[in-house]
């Protein structure tokens, strides 16, 4: 049974069709690019996915289950998470509750218990404070458990995203743009980053990137959008030299130099 | 039939009147995104000097008008420039305290004896009231002032925002500070011209609001101020034109209310009413309600 | 059930607190008045306690405080007026009636209202405010007994300061305890990033409504307590000028945090009693426009609030870790 299906997607905004008519099979343990020209609606298509946006017509199917039009934090608790272009954390808040504000569906006491500080309230504090910095650990930001998110570098920023994103306890992951702004021995390092935790957490991965590395070196299959539609599938390779693609990149008439 | 037309005719000045007041709160918050609380007082502090000036000190009435739209205008600059410029980069709460700060403060202030005193003042008419009967309407002159004079400023502040330069500069501010900044716009001197602009519509709205209800004191721009800024938010925040319709609709409703209803639960339904069009229309009848960027 | 030595801190310092008041008392140093000013601070960290979690912690403005802590304050006054003839056991249960119905009014109005954002959430509130003040300025023809806009006495005066001080007690503790639990880091993460909490799973209206119903309550503990300490109750005590008094509290205090909330609300109860003593029967009409200046300089000066979202260690619990040793409470140095 494929992770993500996505069949006949389509949403406007007054008369602009972002996504129009867009499929996609996300399978199991996947890690698919998702690239196109700015303005092809890629991020509307994350939006799509996780209920921001509710669709002109289509369907969204996770892990069998017809998703469309769910709100926001049920298609997370279902298990899709995702980080933001443009970072969004709990800015205010510290780093590990960052994390643990995400882990809140997964607590299993009751307000009473909250109130009271039950012996079960410890239990569960316990369990997912120590959770989340296990996911500190694992993204290197364990010694800046105790900052505030927002005074953090930006690249670490990025990595408590995809900490957070973790915390939900998610199947697929989608990443939008994990690597914007960095340098090249960076995207290196959240390559090898993104391989990781795809293991250790078993994760299926979507991920929008417009550094061309990034996506060759780390995705299995890539799926090309221009103007709210898909015009190429394929792998890496395939797609490197997939005329329609330098087109909507390029232009017409581009050819491989 | 009658009965209900004049109480729209009423309802037409009050709703005038708050326009005059809405307009100010809009435009301030169109540019700084503050709900300037010390607005109605400032309206106060106006109708206060507009009866000093033609009652006690004797300046022809539209003298009075003048000097009172002055010292307003500059008492809405310095206000700006002493209470809410220090804190125009801090949360946007900050802003708002300092303003709770300022209207508390022009308050009790302008109740102290050597100032305008704690008393209620009844204001003598500068003129004879007259009534005229048109179709079986009984219209006074004072609503006729009303209507000319509130419509003349729109006309005047319609013009101002855009045909003219430092219209076209406050435009600018309220979309983007920093790229008005980059593109030659002294921010600070629109900003200020705006709330120079907003607290003159103030004062000439209390000085009609003292002739229309010739009873003053310094506690009297609390509730009109309130009722004004609900009718900017009724027609969304930030829009001009919807400061006006919002004001329109809040007058009708009052009189209405009172006339037909309760006098008692006038203010009570006015912010149902406005409460309700939130929940339809989040950002007011004329907002625009997009979908967040994400 | 472990309880770690820091945990008792708190207690033991209200104890001290508490104790320090009783020596004062027995000593004769406070005044049936500082008395009265004392308990009314109280009141006020009680009901700013409320507006802290709903605008502080949970990021969701409110301008109509007051409404519920009038809700609050004449129901349990009117209840216990009716039925209580000086019973200690139906005083309490007046007071529960009025946290409940001031919680389930807020339920009612919090669930259309809290889809409102920021300013506009602010102007509806403000708005059922001045509705609420209007309905009990008209109460009387409803419900004679409430007296309307000429007020209502006759509640029994059943709050003493030593109750009002262990119910204070016990909101501080319950707000602690609400706060840092996965309910509290729910409403903080609506507060930073509505959008990004709803995204990661986190049931935005759920928890908007719970932190609004469970302040408002507090509001409405606060109006009952007031009921039972002030013998006359007046519309005007609860309008949209006391919503602005609690609004002023914490954020002066600064927003999210409750150490802020607390100080500020005795402060502020203290200043506004202290200009009076300081400035005589010559200078009174002064009061207020110090008062006026002394807000608009504080803020000015501190905009982030005086405490600016920090708290005081005894009001923080210690990470519920065992053996922090590898994951150290300081910074390890660079990330990356």
């Amino acid at each position: 049974m494929p992770v993500l299906e996505v069949s006949g997607l389509s949403k406007s905004f007054g008369g602009l069709k972002a996504v129009n008519d867009f499929n996609l099979t996300v399978e199991e343990g996947e890690i698919v690019g998702l690239i196109g020209p700015n303005g092809a609606g890629k991020t509307t298509v994350f939006n799509l996915i996780t209920g921001l946006y509710k669709p002109t017509s289509g369907q969204i199917t996770f892990l069998g289950e017809n998703i469309t039009g769910l709100p926001p934090f049920l298609i997370a608790q279902r298990g899709i998470a995702r980080t933001f272009q443009n970072i969004r954390l709990f800015k205010g808040n510290t780093v590990l509750d960052n994390v643990r504000a995400v882990s809140h569906p997964t607590i299993k006491y009751n307000l009473f218990d909250a109130f009271l500080r039950t012996p079960r309230f410890y239990r569960e504090e316990e369990r997912v404070t120590r959770e989340a910095m296990d996911l500190l650990e694992a993204l290197n930001l364990a010694g800046k458990a105790h900052e505030k998110a927002g005074n953090l570098a930006y690249g670490e920023q990025r990595r408590l995203e995809i900490a957070r994103a973790l915390a939900a306890h998610p199947r697929l992951l989608l990443l939008d743009e994990p690597a914007a702004g960095m340098n090249p021995a960076e995207v290196r390092r959240m390559v090898e980053l993104i391989r990781a935790i795809k293991d250790k957490f078993k994760l299926t991965i979507l991920l929008i990137e417009h550094q061309m590395g990034m996506v060759m070196n780390l995705c299995e299959r890539v799926v090309v959008m221009d103007f709210g539609q898909v015009i190429a599938t394929g792998t890496p390779a395939e797609i490197r030299h997939n005329p329609l693609v330098l087109e909507a990149y390029l232009g017409k008439g581009a050819t491989v130099a | 039939m009658e009965y209900f037309l004049e109480q729209v005719l009423n309802g037409l000045q009050l709703g005038l009147m708050y326009a005059l007041i809405a307009l100010g709160y809009t435009m301030v918050y169109g540019i700084i995104q503050l709900i300037n609380f010390a607005h109605g007082d400032v309206f106060m502090v106006g109708a206060f000097l507009g009866y000093f000036g033609f009652a006690v000190w004797g300046l022809p009435l539209p003298a009075a008008i003048l000097l009172a739209m002055v010292a307003c205008a500059a008492l809405g600059v310095t206000i700006e420039r002493v209470a809410y410029r220090p804190l125009r980069y801090a949360p946007k709460i900050a802003a708002l305290i300092s303003a709770i700060g300022v209207s508390l403060f022009l308050e009790y202030f302008s109740s102290l004896k050597f100032v305008f005193g704690p008393n209620y003042r009844v204001v003598p008419r500068p003129f004879a009231e007259v009534n005229w009967k048109i179709a079986g309407l009984t219209v006074t002159n004072i609503q006729v002032i009303v209507f000319v004079v509130v419509v003349a400023m729109l006309v005047l502040l319609q013009f101002l925002i855009y045909r003219t330069k430092i219209g076209m500069a406050m435009r600018t501010v309220a979309v983007d500070h920093n790229a008005a900044r980059l593109m030659g716009v002294n921010v600070d001197n629109v900003i200020s011209f705006t709330f120079a602009i907003g607290s003159a519509f103030a004062a000439l709205g209390g000085i009609l609001y003292a002739l229309a209800y010739p009873q003053i004191h310094p506690f009297m721009g609390i509730m009109p101020g309130l009722k004004a800024f609900t009718a900017a938010v009724l027609g969304g925040i930030g829009i001009i034109p919807g400061a006006v319709l919002g004001a329109l609709i809040m007058g009708q409703v009052e009189t209405l209310t009172a006339a037909y209803v309760s006098s008692q639960l006038r203010d009570a339904i006015a912010f149902a009413i406005l409460i309700l069009v939130l929940l339809f229309r989040p950002k007011g009848l004329l907002g625009r309600t997009e979908t967040e960027k994400v | 059930m472990k309880v770690s030595r820091q945990a008792l801190w708190l207690p033991i310092g209200a104890l001290a607190f508490y104790a320090a008041i009783k020596l004062l008392q027995f000593g004769g140093m406070i005044s049936k008045y500082w008395q009265l000013v004392l308990d009314q601070g109280l009141i006020m960290v009680i009901g700013a306690l409320g507006l802290s979690i709903i605008y502080g912690f949970t990021g969701q403005f409110s301008l109509g405080h007051a409404a519920f802590y009038g809700l609050g304050a004449y129901t349990a006054g009117a209840l216990d007026k009716l039925y209580g003839q000086g019973n200690p056991a139906f005083f309490l249960l007046s007071l529960l009636a009025g946290t409940l119905l001031a919680g389930i009014v807020a339920m009612l109005i919090g669930l259309p209202v809290l889809r409102l954002r920021s300013d506009y959430l602010g102007i509806a509130t403000l708005g059922f405010g001045i509705i609420i003040k209007v309905g009990l300025d008209n109460s009387n023809k409803l419900i004679p007994m409430l007296g309307g806009a000429t007020g209502m006495s006759g509640t029994p005066q059943l709050a003493k300061f030593d109750l009002i001080f262990l119910l204070t007690f016990i909101c501080i503790i319950l707000v602690r305890n609400f706060i840092f639990s996965t309910y509290g880091r729910a409403c903080t993460s609506i507060r930073e990033d509505e959008i990004a909490a709803d995204v990661m799973g986190i049931n935005t209206t759920r928890y908007k409504s719970m932190a609004f119903i469970l302040g408002c309550s507090l509001a409405g503990l606060a109006g009952g307590i007031y009921a039972h300490r002030y013998p006359f109750l007046h519309p005007s005590n609860f309008d949209f000028l006391k919503s602005f008094d609690f609004l002023l509290i914490v954020v002066l205090g600064g927003l999210g945090s409750m150490t802020g909330t607390i100080i500020t609300a005795i402060a502020w109860v203290f200043l506004l009693e202290g200009l009076r003593f300081v400035l005589g029967q010559s200078f009174i009409d002064w009061r207020g426009v110090i008062y006026a200046l002394i807000l608009i300089v504080t803020i000015i000066l501190r905009p982030q609030g005086i405490f600016g979202g920090k708290e005081l260690s005894i009001l923080v619990p210690k990470l519920p870790l065992k053996a922090p040793g590898k994951e150290q409470q300081t910074y390890a140095g660079p990330g990356s």
